[in-house]
């Protein structure tokens, strides 16, 4: 990374070639110029004294006139080496100054630095391209665990933001394209420790050119990626990008659920959201008429998912032809009474706004209420900017991209297995078991976030119930919800699900015997989770769990506890 | 004909024959030896020093680095003769003159490797 220094050299050329230039003329001139010694006599000043002289001359330090005192050609020939030595300085010094305050020095400057602290990472951490809404949230909620991030964003302002929002641990970030694979590789794609790759941008051929990368160059690292279009998600998946996020199909599958299954819909949403909804919030009301304003994207993606229910749906969108094969259509806006009038809205159980414009969306909801005040309101927020109108419109659902890819995102990377319990629950359950769930995890947590996390039976995870279970111990699933600091409490968590192998044990009894190998997801509240790490990585802990007995398991007290 | 290459050449080649002037006559004798083309040489060498600057090239490299080989072997010369005439007390004498003449001796065989490569970079640009 010396192009620092190659364009520093490259712009100083000329004046440093001018000085060179300037001083030896000068130079030249006191040898050739006659002067006279205190004895009157003719004399050459010699090189050595001439350099002497017009090196302090020309830094204008001026000691005076050596080693005789100067005639007056000498001193004309002074005068012209002095002015042309201290412009020829001015020259140098300008044009250096003016290369500093370059906007690409600085960019430059920024990126070598950002370089070498990625390349001194010895944490595993995430590159996060794009530091928009999604990648804001998802940075804060790693940081807040201490997971070590690196950022990527075209925009200046958000990379700004970035070092204005104060994140506990520092983020190394830089403004630039994330679709070139050089600065890709400069953030640290083919960084050993760089564990996984995140393209949350807004673009869907950025996302795919950065999830293309990071697969080329290390096909096991786990890549996320946003997609707005059916047909980058099927791209991403065609090279196997782990988790491909669709806000729009994401939504609309939320929301179905909170349709046809309101509790399974809680159990979901307390999982992924942090802020989760109260119990009181079930909807009861939901299996009648919906309308969808909007068919756009979304419109679309939610048609789908609602259309697999037992709902009726009415469309409503203003452009006739886009929604001349549904069933039940009202061209028009929804803004107005009279559209939402002969859409149903009378009798129907909700209402999605679903436009891209946020004045219309809030506009719909609004004139739907003032009709049926009793009508479930969902509204799509596309600007970010305007949470502090929606977060008073008193909608029931606010639909924001940013945040629903967050959670998603999020969700997975608390563990992989939060998604397969999502999909076993709704594949072989029904409400009521999701009703007692959501009461038990209430009972846990109360009003703090739900916090999931997950652990793998083996060496690497959980070392001392593998070194339990050599010894032939048996280990039941409850030690891991014993208090470590009062065995007879509990702790404020409960299994979600065991897993061995193929086989997949929904809510485990406590009970149960585990083995290596095993993957349990758990839930609960954060502190739980520290606590339970002591568990299963301290063995003294895991004896005092076990027996009850506060072991002092060095050589001494073993060895005293033999013969004595 | 590029200009540029023009003034590149003639610094370069320059900075050679005025070495190989200064170095040329009887080893001690400085009658031989010329100080206004010593003067010369230096300052055209130091000028082909910042012309190499910025050249990203494997050949530019090289020839940078011959080139700042010169300017230390001349200013040292340069620096022996000073110290002999002004400060030894003693003038200068034949040994102190063989010392410069043998620096800048060293100084004209990097002007030389300097030279071979400019024309080794032109015979690759014309193939």
């Amino acid at each position: 990374m010396n192009n620092v220094i190659y364009l520093f050299l490259r712009r100083l050329k000329t004046p440093l070639i001018t000085m060179i230039v300037v001083y030896s003329i000068s130079i030249l001139g006191f040898v050739l110029v006659p002067g006279q010694d205190d004895q009157g006599n003719v004399y050459h000043m010699d090189f050595f004294h001439a350099v002497y002289f017009v090196s302090f001359m020309g830094s204008t330090i001026g000691f005076g006139e050596i080693p005789y005192a100067f005639t007056a050609a000498q001193r004309m020939w002074t005068l012209f080496c002095i002015y042309a030595t201290v412009i020829s300085w001015l020259y140098g010094i300008g044009t250096a100054l003016a290369l500093l305050q370059e906007p690409i020095f600085g960019r430059m400057l920024r990126r070598r630095s950002f370089t070498s602290t990625v390349k001194k990472m010895n944490e595993p951490f995430y590159l996060i391209c794009g530091y928009g809404v999604t990648g804001r949230v998802v940075v804060r909620q790693l940081v807040k665990r201490d997971v070590r991030v690196v950022v990527l964003d075209i925009e200046p302002d958000r990379i700004d933001e970035l070092e204005m929002d104060d994140l506990s641990i520092s983020v190394p970030a830089l403004c630039a394209d994330a679709s070139l694979p050089d600065l890709l590789d400069a953030a640290g794609l083919q960084h050993e420790k760089c564990i996984g790759v995140m393209a949350l941008t807004n673009d869907d051929h950025v996302n795919l050119s950065i999830a293309i990368a990071s697969k080329l160059l290390s096909p096991d690292r786990m890549v996320i990626s946003r997609t707005e279009s059916d047909i980058t998600t099927s791209n991403l998946h065609s090279f196997g990008t782990d988790l491909v996020v669709d806000p729009f199909r994401t939504y609309a599958q939320y929301l179905s659920l909170a349709a046809h299954e309101p509790y399974m819909h809680l159990v979901y949403d307390w999982i992924h959201n942090p802020f989760h909804r109260p119990l009181s919030s079930v909807y009861q009301r939901t299996k009648g008429r919906w309308i969808i304003c909007g068919h756009g994207r979304f419109g679309r993606a939610l048609y789908r998912a609602f259309d697999e229910g037992e709902v009726d749906l009415t469309v409503v969108d203003v452009d006739a032809v886009s929604i001349e094969d549904i069933p039940h259509q009202v061209t028009g806006v929804g803004t107005e009474a009279s559209t939402l009038l002969e859409a149903g809205v009378m009798d129907a159980v909700g209402i999605v706004a679903g436009t891209p414009n946020d004045a219309d969306n809030l506009s719909i909801i609004m004139t739907a209420r003032e009709l049926n005040p009793k009508i479930l309101t969902v509204v799509r927020q596309n600007i970010h900017e305007n949470s502090l109108v929606f977060k008073n419109s008193r909608a029931d659902f606010v639909m924001e991209q940013g945040r629903i890819i967050a959670n998603r995102v999020l969700a997975h990377l608390k563990s992989p297995l939060v998604p397969i319990f999502i999909e076993e629950m709704q594949n072989r359950y029904d409400d009521v078991w999701a009703h007692t769930l959501i009461n038990r995890m209430s009972s846990v947590v109360g009003q703090n976030e739900l916090d999931c996390w997950a652990f793998v039976v083996g060496e690497e995870e959980t070392p001392a119930l593998i070194e339990a279970s050599q010894q032939g111990i048996e280990l039941k699933l409850s030690l891991f919800f014993k208090d470590p600091h009062d065995r007879k409490r509990n702790l404020h968590a409960f299994p979600l699900m065991l897993r061995r192998g193929e086989l997949v044990d929904m809510l485990p009894g406590e009970l149960d015997i585990i083995q290596p190998g095993d993957e349990i997801l758990v839930c609960g509240l954060n502190k739980a989770n520290k606590r339970m790490q002591w568990t299963v990585n301290n063995y003294n802990v895991l004896h005092y769990i076990l027996t009850g007995n506060d072991a002092n398991n060095n050589l001494l007290s073993r060895f005293l506890l033999k013969y004595f | 004909m590029n200009k540029e290459k023009v003034i590149f050449a003639f610094f370069i080649v320059l900075a050679l024959t005025l070495n190989f002037g200064f170095f040329i006559g009887d080893l001690t004798d400085p009658a031989h030896h010329n100080v206004f083309e010593f003067f010369a040489a230096l300052v055209v060498s130091l000028i082909c020093t910042v012309i190499k600057f910025g050249d990203r090239t494997h050949l530019g490299a090289l020839m940078l680095a011959t080139s700042l080989v010169v300017d230390l072997q001349l200013i040292v010369a340069a620096g022996i003769w000073g110290y002999a005439e002004h400060i030894s007390g003693t003038g200068m004498d034949p040994s102190t003159m063989s010392s410069i003449i043998s620096l800048s001796g060293g100084a004209l065989l990097a002007n030389i490797i300097s030279v071979v490569l400019l024309v080794v970079e032109t015979a690759l640009l014309r193939r």
